[in-house]
């Protein structure tokens, strides 16, 4: 890429100054090597020997599995077919049952859909305050891992399949070998936990052999640097008018994203110009959807968030911080916002990131103290999860007692440390030198790879249990379907530790609750029904908790609830912060020694610290930042196709992790997407592909981890580059002092989305909100071209009597998250297509989110764009059609009609939004038995040369219509609810009848920042889009 | 012509369309030796040789895009249409020549068409079953497209969408097909006859005897086969401006940029035309020289087909001043970015310039008589502009879907090595049928040519409306 002629180009250009894509992708014959990585099957040659001989391996599993079934005393839970119909089942209507998504110990509420037995789609729970109806990607895409063919099916001992009772039996003689040392070998390593019932058995576990220990880790959650605070925020973004986050994506990231994303939506989806919005601040070292939204976002490095952060602390005041010196830029931003701030007195909110130490956290909640925040727009408690480890510490202690030869047995708990522990640990050697380990989990990983047993771990969706949410609502996990693979759940296997052999989950969880209600558990639960009334037995608290899903008054925020108020603020750390020291000391920089109680009367400033000496430079080099990857995770979706092929937010990229550069690093570097660069820190180094991602701050490498797994399964296995050998234990989110080098070499990246700039034509419209007061309607239609009379056409208007559906989608809400594309992915059975096929632009995604940058690429502004099929009033595609496969419906849809199409992909190349989906070769898995059951029975599974797209939801819409036929009235405003609408964490989509003015939809279309994508073409779409309004800080915004 | 009134060496008098001291007897021989010898020329086996390896790459072409689908081949989404249309439309073109030539140049009366006409009919036919190929195959079920396209009465009462140009499409090709096979066969039927009687294998004789349906070569007959002729050529005049019209209609029909334009059917017919004529040389200049045919297609008739070639290249070069005229005196910005994408800044602009280099530059060289006397310079500017218009459908179809009105779809597209195969296989195709074809029937029509020599024309009373201007 020729930087230089870029830059030339930016600098000549006049007004509003879009900047071209980074590159072209370019076609190389590397496209074989990803062949063998392909899902599905079909599409792949089927000739790689390693992939054959896994193949023969799971048959021979199977084969073996079905022999030891043979054998066992099956269960008495029955799974037979129904003699006499159960009242509520009707084959055909589906069921839907309220449960939760364990994820780093916080809940992510669901409600499951489930056809005759098999849960097809998760949906979130609409009562449930995380969730309020909508869910993120995770959510959407676990129901694929339930059916997921290479998850662990049988439990292996030492290399070879054994059957429960072997593993009870051998785990009663090691935990007998324990009884009389107190448990000294014992060690438990878990992810966050945060289940009241599991807590409790882990208590008991660790009573019963008091030496024992319980550590925790996870890559992703629970994970801090620079030490842990001990109190957590729950905000309402909802009272907010300024928001300032410092490197938090509390949009995208974290259990509480969903409510976050509703509330914060809220202040975003104005229905009037003269509706006040918020405005955020984003400092952040690496672009997120958050940053995308911001209306000022400042590329910062990780480390200078510290500074920043006591900048703000000091400008609005608060005690005992000052400011040192800071860049122009920063300067400016930091004054800025601080003065939005301290005119926003308990209507704004601070928002210190998981990613940032304690200090910083520590410096947020002094501002939002100092600033009334606290107890409106914020509210500080003790953290959900139970005993708030921090995960990097914890880990670091376990191998250190693992080396030490203290660990007898090791218990792993849905967990893969070996893969993902900090690399200068050395988790696996110190692994070997165990005496017992065993590992329940979903996969057979490299943990179950090194472990003398493994047991294969229920899918939640299979599992019995509970789990408390962001803001601890209590949430029961209900199981949709029996183990498919025979899994077994976390406390079943604590249980059994406990010497409860035998007992199932479902006793387990509901002894401990029917307890509960008793009141004789240790922790003491509040459990009343959302009304505040007690209830009346523990069966009808069980049921009722079970119907909700959730037990509202165990939120922490519920008036009166039982939980131990926050600790105080520990005082603000000095500032400015050392940056954190790079390679030597893992020393925890906790924060300052504990409560010296609130702040004194600040006495006359002493002689604040003289300005301390300029922060030590920061260590020569790069810094690098580690992300989870924001599909895959920590690599626990790695083996979900669906979850593989959605594009990443803002980059687009799919099947892949790489390391995001900023325009001016990868200038200086002189490189472009798809080189590869070697990145070392602290010795260690890895080889990864760039990414050149406008917005990162300058000398910031933003690592994703999560990728190049080796034992997960054949979605998963050899995808991406395992970035974890980079990540150490003290300082796993941000490093300095990383060198990097070109190694000349290229990899390959498949994005979908390879243009990322507007060209003039403003697909995205964006307006400030001073224009759209003082102009509403010309503001947002100047943007766009004159759109024709709408009465030219050659042919004669549809007429529409009863019902015609619409959508619009409000950008100035849209996060860009991608959630609509998953959860319309899973909803109407979309094919997984693989790398090849997204490289040569080939994707199947119905709904896609468009992103586009705008400004300087240093620091762009960035939108959002989802784009279903626009259902035109006049659309090009059904004129073209030869055999008539895509035809215009009474109800206004473009249907399309699979058994009709012959795939001549006329309507395709007529499609002015380019929303039409061809299966080039066959892209649905027809062979692959456990997908099956994952179908919605309700869509068609297309086979391949006919061409698909977004109808929206139309079985939904049938569904609907049913009902409200059986009820003998119209359907109402809110009976259809598209897949994409309904997970919708920003309530962004509106689906509903234009000829109803009242409906919501028909309401939103009347705003003056309504338009229509290309509406110049006369094509009367039907998904019409609010534009963006964004409101800047009028201090800043004069660049 | 010989008994011109014009004096000799005037420059007005026309140019005699066949080598001087030839008969009735001596063309006949000469015409029926190149089917009825044992003496095949090695050129010919090479030819059908290297023909009938691309045709066997076809067959594996089309056999594993059955088995496995479109994506074999490098469309994607938005470039839906690729090679696959861009050979349709430029096989479509390159059996124009044949029907201009065969009709349009009967119905003006130009004797020189006789030499050619066989021949170019015949290359008209095998370019239309290669054109034919790929609306069939590249449908995504082409199983049912062979027939869902066609309006047949069913129980569903269910019609294909007259509205599609798709479907006109159908209608044109068929048309075209059926008149030209029609037009070619009748034509064929007096020289099966003379095949008939010279051959001399019985089996051989039988057979054409049968394909002769009975000719006797009578009074009543030639007055019937004028007659059918004249109908035919009435009938295939109009076709060959209605069908390459249908087929611009494909792509002026939709919304798209770079397709949208009012221009394209005069356009495509002067392409169709233009890359006719060039294909038509392609193939006579080596099969002349196999058979040793410099008497029978002399250098007038080759400089006359280059004289077309540069008149309807400058025709479509005028078109594609057209269209960039119309990109920016529309003020669409869309049509000005696809203009600017086309020929500039865009990463396929390379082909536009390849475009003008073969479509535009080269072709002038047929201005200067010299060049148009001179067999190699001809034959490599026809190779030019066969290439020339094989790109310029690529440009029209690739290039403007590539980037369309919203630039996150907007894709690069790869050709695969079945598209290769593919298009190389129905040249290969072509070549087979063509070489086939020239060995088993008369390339030339031996009865017209006879209509040409001097002996043929009644010596007085003709000499006013001799036939030729």
């Amino acid at each position: 890429m020729d930087f230089a002629s870029v830059r030339n180009r930016l600098a000549g250009l006049e007004g509003r100054a879009y900047w071209r894509s980074l590159e072209e992708l370019a076609d190389s014959p590397e496209f074989n090597d990803y062949l063998h990585r392909e899902f599905p099957v079909q599409a792949s040659e089927f000739s790689d020997p390693a992939g054959r001989r896994t193949f023969l391996k799971l048959m021979g599993a199977s084969l073996a599995l079905a022999g030891v079934g043979a054998c066992t005393r099956q269960p008495p839970q029955k799974l037979v077919p129904y003699i006499r119909q159960p009242e509520e089942l009707i084959p055909g209507t589906p069921l839907f049952y309220a449960t939760a998504m364990p994820m780093g110990g916080y809940a992510y509420p669901l409600l499951a859909e489930n056809h005759m037995g098999r849960p097809t789609k998760l949906e979130g729970n609409p009562e449930h305050p995380a969730s309020l109806g909508a869910t993120d990607v995770f959510g959407q895409g676990s129901i694929l891992n339930l059916y997921d063919p290479d998850r662990s099916r049988a439990i292996v001992g030492r290399g070879e399949i054994r059957t429960w009772s072997a593993f009870m039996a051998a785990l009663q003689a090691t935990m007998n070998a324990q009884r009389g040392i107190g448990g000294q070998g014992i060690r438990l390593l878990t992810e966050p936990v945060s289940s009241p019932s599991l807590v409790e058995q882990i208590q008991q576990l660790l009573t019963d052999f008091p030496q024992a220990t319980w550590h925790q880790w996870d890559p992703v959650f629970g994970t801090v640097q620079g030490g842990a605070v001990d109190f957590a925020p729950i905000y309402s973004l909802k009272a907010a008018d300024v928001v300032v986050s410092l490197d938090a994506d509390f949009l995208g990231k974290g259990a509480g994203q969903l409510r976050y994303s509703k509330d914060f939506g809220s202040r975003r989806r104005i229905s009037t110009p003269k509706d006040e919005q918020s405005r955020l601040y984003v400092a952040e070292p690496v672009p997120t959807i958050t940053g995308a939204k911001a209306e000022h976002r400042l590329a910062v490095q990780a480390s200078s968030v510290h500074a920043l952060a006591a900048a703000l602390a000091a400008r609005v005041g608060v005690a005992g911080v000052t400011a040192g010196p800071l860049p122009d830029t920063v300067s400016a931003f930091v004054t800025a916002a601080a003065a939005d701030l301290a005119a926003h007195r308990g209507k704004s909110v601070v928002i210190a990131g998981d990613h940032q130490p304690a200090a910083v956290h520590v410096l947020a909640r002094a501002i939002n103290d100092a600033l009334g925040n606290t107890g409106t727009t914020v509210r500080y408690t003790t953290p959900v999860t139970a005993s708030p480890a921090d995960g990097a510490a914890s880990i670091t202690e376990l191998v250190t007692a693992m080396n030490a030869g203290k660990v007898d047995v090791l218990v792993i708990i849905d967990a893969n440390p070996v893969f993902t522990a900090p690399a200068n640990l050395k988790f696996a050697d110190a692994l070997a030198k165990v005496t017992t380990r065993i590992h329940l989990g979903l996969y057979h990983d490299d943990t179950a790879d090194l472990c003398h047993w493994h047991v294969p771990a229920a899918h939640y969706l299979e599992s019995w249990g509970d789990v408390r949410a962001f803001d601890g609502t209590v949430s029961l996990i209900q199981p949709l379907i029996a183990p498919i693979y025979d899994g077994r759940t976390a406390i079943e296997v604590i249980a059994s530790m406990n010497g409860q052999l035998g007992r199932s989950a479902f006793e387990l969880v509901k002894d401990f609750w029917t307890r509960a209600f008793e009141g004789s558990t240790t922790a003491k639960f509040d459990l009343k029904d959302p009304a505040g009334r007690p209830f009346a037995t523990a069966d009808a608290f069980w049921r009722h908790a079970l119907h909700d899903g959730f037990i509202a008054s165990t939120s922490y925020l519920a008036p009166g609830a039982v939980i131990p108020p926050a600790p105080p603020a520990p005082p603000a750390p000095p500032a400015p912060p050392a940056p954190p020291a790079p390679p030597a000391p893992p020393a925890p920089p906790a924060p300052p020694a504990p409560p010296a109680p609130p702040a004194p009367p600040a006495p006359p400033a002493p002689p604040a610290p003289p300005a301390p000496p300029a922060p030590p430079a920061p260590p020569a080099g790069f810094e690098i930042v580690f992300r989870p990857d924001p599909t895959v995770l920590d690599g626990r979706f790695g083996n979900n196709g669906w979850m593989q092929e959605l594009p990443k937010p803002l980059s687009k990229l799919t099947w892949d992790n790489v390391a995001y550069i900023g325009f001016a690093t990868a200038e200086k570097l002189g490189v472009k997407n798809e080189d590869v660069i070697q990145i070392t820190s602290e010795g260690r180094s890895i080889q990864m592909p760039v990414w050149v991602m406008p917005g990162t701050a300058d000398g910031t490498i933003a690592v994703h981890f999560g990728y190049g797994q080796t034992k997960m399964g054949r979605v998963a296995n050899g995808v991406g580059v395992n970035a974890y050998p980079l990540r150490s234990s003290s300082a796993p989110w941000f490093i300095g002092g990383a060198s990097v080098t070109r190694t000349g070499a290229t990899y390959v990246l498949a994005s979908t989305q390879t243009h990322f700039n507007m060209e003039g034509r403003n697909p995205v419209r964006v307006v400030t909100a001073d224009e759209y007061r003082h102009e509403p309607r010309e503001s947002v239609a100047r943007l766009g071209a004159e759109v024709p009379d709408k009465d030219m056409s050659l042919y004669t208007p549809f007429e529409y009597n009863g019902n015609k559906w619409g959508m619009a989608i409000d950008l100035n809400a849209c996060t860009g998250c991608g959630v609509c594309t998953l959860a319309c992915v899973a909803e109407n059975n979309i094919a997984v297509v693989g790398k090849a096929q997204i490289k040569k632009a080939r994707e199947m995604h119905w709904i896609r989110v468009d992103t586009y940058f705008e400004g300087s690429p240093d620091a762009p502004a960035m939108y959002h764009q989802p784009v279903p099929c626009m259902q035109c009033e006049n659309a090009p595609c059904e004129q073209v059609c030869p055999v008539g496969a895509t035809v215009h419906s009474d109800e206004g849809l473009n249907d399309m009609v699979y058994n009709r199409c012959v795939g001549t992909r006329y309507c395709s190349n007529n499609c002015p939004y380019k929303v039409r989906r061809f299966n080039f070769l066959l892209y649905s898995d027809w062979t692959t038995e456990e997908i099956k059951a994952q179908r919605n029975p309700d869509v068609t599974v297309r086979s391949r040369g006919v061409m698909e797209k977004c109808n929206y939801c139309m079985q939904r819409i049938s569904h609907a219509r049913i009902d409200a036929k059986v009820q003998g009235r119209d359907i109402r405003d809110g009976d259809i609810v598209t897949a994409c609408q309904q997970a919708c964490p920003s309530d962004a989509i509106v689906f509903g009848n234009l000829n109803d003015p009242n409906s919501k939809v028909s309401v939103l279309k009347a705003q003056e920042r309504n338009y229509g994508l290309l509406e110049e073409l006369n094509t009367h779409p039907r998904t019409t889009y609010l534009a963006v309004v964004r409101n800047p800080n009028p201090a800043l915004d004069k660049a | 012509m010989q008994n011109s009134s014009f004096p000799e060496g005037d420059f007005r008098a026309p140019v005699p369309v066949l080598a001087p001291g030839q008969g009735y007897r001596s063309i006949t021989d000469k015409l029926t030796s190149i089917v009825f010898t044992k003496n095949t020329p090695a050129a010919w086996f090479a030819f059908v040789g290297v023909g009938f390896m691309l045709v066997m790459g076809l067959m594996l072409a089309l056999t594993n895009l059955l088995l496995k689908g479109i994506g074999i081949w490098g469309n994607n989404i938005p470039v839906g249409w690729a090679f696959d249309i861009i050979n349709f439309v430029w096989w479509i073109g390159i059996g124009h020549a044949g029907t201009l030539i065969s009709a349009i140049l009967l119905l003006f009366k130009q004797d020189w068409r006789m030499s050619i006409s066989r021949s170019a009919e015949a290359m008209t036919i095998f370019a239309v079953i290669c054109a034919a190929l790929f609306p069939i195959f590249h449908t995504g079920r082409p199983w049912l497209a062979i027939y869902w396209l066609l309006p047949y009465p069913n129980t569903m009462t269910l019609w294909p969408n007259f509205r599609s140009p798709l479907i006109w499409d159908v209608f044109a090709v068929s048309t075209y097909a059926t008149v030209s096979v029609v037009f070619w066969y009748t034509g064929l039927i007096p020289d099966l006859a003379t095949f008939r009687d010279r051959a001399k294998h019985p089996v051989v004789a039988r057979i054409y005897g049968v394909l002769a349906l009975g000719w006797r070569g009578s009074a009543k007959h030639w007055y019937r086969y004028e007659n059918a002729s004249l109908l035919l050529a009435g009938l295939s005049a109009p076709l060959v401006l209605s069908v390459h019209t249908v087929v611009s209609f494909d792509f002026a029909v939709a919304v798209l940029p770079g397709w949208h334009a009012t221009i394209f059917p005069p356009y495509f017919v002067a392409g169709a035309v233009y890359a006719g004529f060039a294909m038509v040389l392609t193939l006579l200049i080596p099969l002349r020289v196999m058979f040793h045919l410099e008497n029978q297609i002399t250098m007038h008739h080759i400089e006359n087909m280059a004289k077309v070639m540069l008149v309807t290249g400058l025709i479509v070069v005028y078109g594609y001043g057209c269209e960039a005229f119309f990109a920016w005196y529309s003020g669409n910005s869309y049509e000005r970015f696809m203009m600017i994408n086309r020929t500039w800044s865009g990463p396929m602009a390379w082909s536009y310039w390849m475009l003008l280099v073969c479509n535009l530059i080269v072709p002038q060289l047929m201005w200067s008589k010299r060049f148009r006397r001179k067999i190699p310079v001809i034959f490599t500017v026809c190779m030019f502009v066969n290439v020339g218009m094989w790109l310029e459908r690529f440009v029209i179809i690739v290039t403007s879907l590539h980037r369309d009105f919203i630039p996150s779809s907007w894709a690069m597209y790869y050709p695969t090595r079945w598209d290769f195969i593919t298009l190389f296989g129905t040249i290969g195709l072509f070549l087979t049928l063509m070489f086939l074809f020239v060995r088993v029937l008369p390339m030339i029509a031996i009865f017209e040519l006879r209509t040409l020599l001097p002996d043929a024309k009644p010596k007085a009373s003709a000499a006013g409306d001799g036939g030729s201007h």
